[in-house]
């Protein structure tokens, strides 16, 4: 790990959310956090532990295990001015709030012609790896990315999480934040001082290569690196982009990659059928196909409804290093 | 008690402090509300417009609950059946012509269905056409004035007595009283919820006793009487006004049309029903009480009557001759930005 230089230090994935959140409350008092246990339990991952202390609990509010009103009350308060980041503790637990995302949240300013709008972020830890069975560990990112109105944000770094969420805490419009749980402990970075935003819709080049590209987003991106590093030793050149952000779609950074590779991989912990990879595919079909020397391939989780409890299960669920470097090296060989 | 040499004295007119010029407002608003009502259904009839949809029945609540509502400051979060209370507080025939004719000048800009209006000018909120999902948003905008101290200020929020089986529902009255939010919950309970009576949407009769279930006042009015309605709702608005929290007030009125354009009532209620329920419209009753008292007299009463025919004609015509949205209206407002969407 690089060290910490003036202007910056070095957080973990957890840390970065926490100094994010702790700033957006410290310089705007029309912020509120509210969710489940996010008061004197400080969130079940102590992302908040103390803000109550600091900021009281009109401002940091345990709401009632109610996800559908989480997000509904999130709703009518920015529409009456307030910033509210809403908190579902688990992704797995959004669906009772799936209405007041897609129905109300997303279309707030559309359905009033630009008179109401929902400035509004929904915070959710989602994704595996860490024996949460079936319900703390699902990836949700296609049940919502099929709706315009919303945009949705995965980083995989502490940097890239403090200016995702900040520039997701000053967007006019709603943000769906997906923060991926093994990850909170696991990857730290270095993080700069002070307020700075990423643009939301914009993908990144975390390792420039040739011969193929790799797509991916969330924990698989550590991972592809990884896989990454050991083909760089064998002599291939790969290509790793983390999307960051699942929409708005930087389709600009995927297509330049690609008719420089002129091959694409897409890999992503969620499974393969209507997953993101689909639309990844489909969009380079129709704006790239003649730039492609391979068959676009999909490194995706089977087509069940999710991982188990048993390590096993768990296992065969979710990839791996060695198996995105398989799928690399088939790839790059095409 | 009756006067010797004189005819017996009137029933007792309880008009809760509502002035002369107030008791005709709240007769213009329910005028107002059926004729419009009456409208969108002459217009769908003529193949007009494509859909319209009916809140007769509803007047006495609307009126009676508009005048609780303090313009400028109280914030409504209405439901789709909610024109008469929208006119109480301020929307004009003309908007309502542009909704039902999904004009390009419409609040929403012709994309919504008829009476899901958004206007800021007149704190009223933007809903979708899903039951009860306005009423955390009600409850989220009532946290939003007591968490800036805004005393004075309180949300009405409204929906019929089939909303109370949603989620939502229990989950914003429950957090409402948890925070003693600045709230009332008005139920506009009509008995129908399109073909499901109510007794098929909860084994208790009254939806206001549910309220003690959330710890916090539950009050049954007539629905039929704009006078008893005004009072219970202007009572818990200002209760929530000063900081006493919500309440519940269930208005207890009758759907006496089909639900919409669409629907065809005669498949699931017997017209004797409805024809008995009529003996109590509260569009007459509220006339007949309103000359009887010598409030309006009968001549005032056929004046009345006109100019909300001539406003209501006036305002078909004008909204009638506004344009469509056009075609590239389709994309704006997805974002704040200039997202451009794909196509």
């Amino acid at each position: 790990m690089a060290v910490s230089t003036t202007g910056s230090k070095i957080l973990n994935n957890v840390e970065a959310v926490r100094e994010t959140l702790y700033e957006a409350m410290k310089n705007d008092d029309r912020t509120v956090i509210l969710g489940e246990d996010v008061g004197a339990r400080g969130n079940v991952f102590l992302i908040t532990k103390d803000f109550i202390n600091e900021f009281g609990a009109q401002r940091v509010i345990d709401t009632p295990i109610a996800e559908a009103s989480i997000v509904g009350i999130a709703v009518g308060m920015a529409m009456e001015g307030l910033r509210p980041i809403a908190e579902i503790q688990f992704a797995d637990f959004i669906y009772p709030a799936f209405n007041q995302i897609v129905g109300e949240a997303a279309k707030t300013r559309y359905r009033s012609n630009g008179e109401y709008t929902c400035p509004l972020v929904i915070r959710t830890p989602y994704g595996g790896g860490v024996r949460g069975a079936l319900s703390h560990s699902v990836s949700i990112e296609a049940l919502f990315y099929h709706v315009p109105g919303l945009k949705i944000v995965a980083p995989a770094f502490p940097a890239d999480i403090k200016g995702l969420l900040n520039a997701a805490i000053d967007d006019p419009d709603p943000v769906l934040f997906l923060e991926h749980k093994k990850t909170y402990r696991l990857i730290k970075g270095e993080v700069p001082e002070g307020h700075y935003t990423i643009p939301l819709g914009k993908a990144d080049v975390k390792k420039a290569g040739t011969q193929l590209t790799v797509v991916s987003y969330g924990l698989y991106v550590h991972w592809a690196l990884d896989a990454a590093k050991q083909l760089e030793a064998e002599g291939l050149s790969v290509e790793v982009i983390d999307l960051r952000s699942i929409r708005p779609m930087d389709r600009t950074t995927i297509l330049q990659s690609v008719e420089k590779t002129r091959k694409l991989l897409i890999i992503h912990e969620d499974n393969k059928f209507g997953g993101i990879g689909a639309e990844i595919s489909a969009m380079v079909a129709e704006e790239a196909l003649f730039s492609l020397d391979a068959p676009i391939r999909r490194l995706c989780a089977p087509d069940v409804p999710a991982m188990g409890y048993a390590e096993p299960l768990e296992h065969e669920y979710m990839s791996s290093p060695a198996k995105m470097a398989e799928a690399m090296r088939e790839m790059v060989k095409f | 008690m009756a006067t010797k040499g004189k005819a017996p004295a009137k029933a007792p007119f309880e008009r809760h402090g509502l002035t002369d010029e107030q008791l005709v407002e709240i007769l213009r608003i329910m005028l107002m509300h059926r004729t419009l009502e009456a409208r969108g259904f002459q217009l769908n009839r003529q193949g007009k417009i494509p859909f319209a949809s009916a809140g007769e029945g509803h007047e006495g609540v609307q009126a009676g609950a508009a005048l609780a509502f303090k313009r400028g400051s109280d914030v409504l979060v209405p439901y789709y059946r909610d024109l008469g209370l929208d006119l109480g507080i301020g929307l004009t025939p003309y908007e309502v012509l542009l909704s039902l004719f999904a004009r390009k000048a419409d609040h929403s800009g012709g994309r919504q269905f008829p009476h899901h209006y958004a206007s800021k000018r007149l704190g009223l909120h933007s809903i979708s056409s899903v039951l009860a999902a306005q009423v955390p948003h009600a409850v989220g905008a009532a946290y939003a004035m007591k968490y800036r101290n805004e005393s004075g200020r309180a949300v009405l929020v409204t929906f019929g007595e089939g909303s109370t089986s949603e989620g939502e529902w229990h989950e914003g009255m429950n957090f409402a009283a948890v925070h003693k939010l600045p709230i009332v919950f008005l139920c506009e309970n009509n008995e129908w919820a399109i073909s499901t009576p109510a007794d098929k949407q909860m084994a208790n009769p009254n939806v206001a006793d549910r309220a003690v279930g959330y710890g916090m006042p539950g009050v049954v009015v007539n629905g039929f009487d704009p006078i008893a309605v005004y009072a219970a709702v202007k009572e818990a608005m200002e209760r929530a006004r000063s900081g006493g929290g919500p309440t519940l007030v269930e208005a207890k009125c009758y759907r006496f049309l089909a639900h919409t354009t669409d629907d065809d009532d005669r498949t699931y209620r017997s017209r004797e029903e409805v024809e008995r329920r009529r003996q109590d419209d509260p569009v007459p009753n509220f006339e007949r009480l309103l000359v009887e008292q010598g409030v309006l007299s009968p001549e005032g009463l056929e004046s009345l009557k006109r100019s909300v025919l001539a406003e209501a004609n006036d305002a078909t015509d004008r909204a009638e001759a506004m344009p469509y949205p056009a075609p590239e209206d389709l994309y704006t407002h997805v974002y704040a930005d200039s997202y451009q969407p794909w196509r």
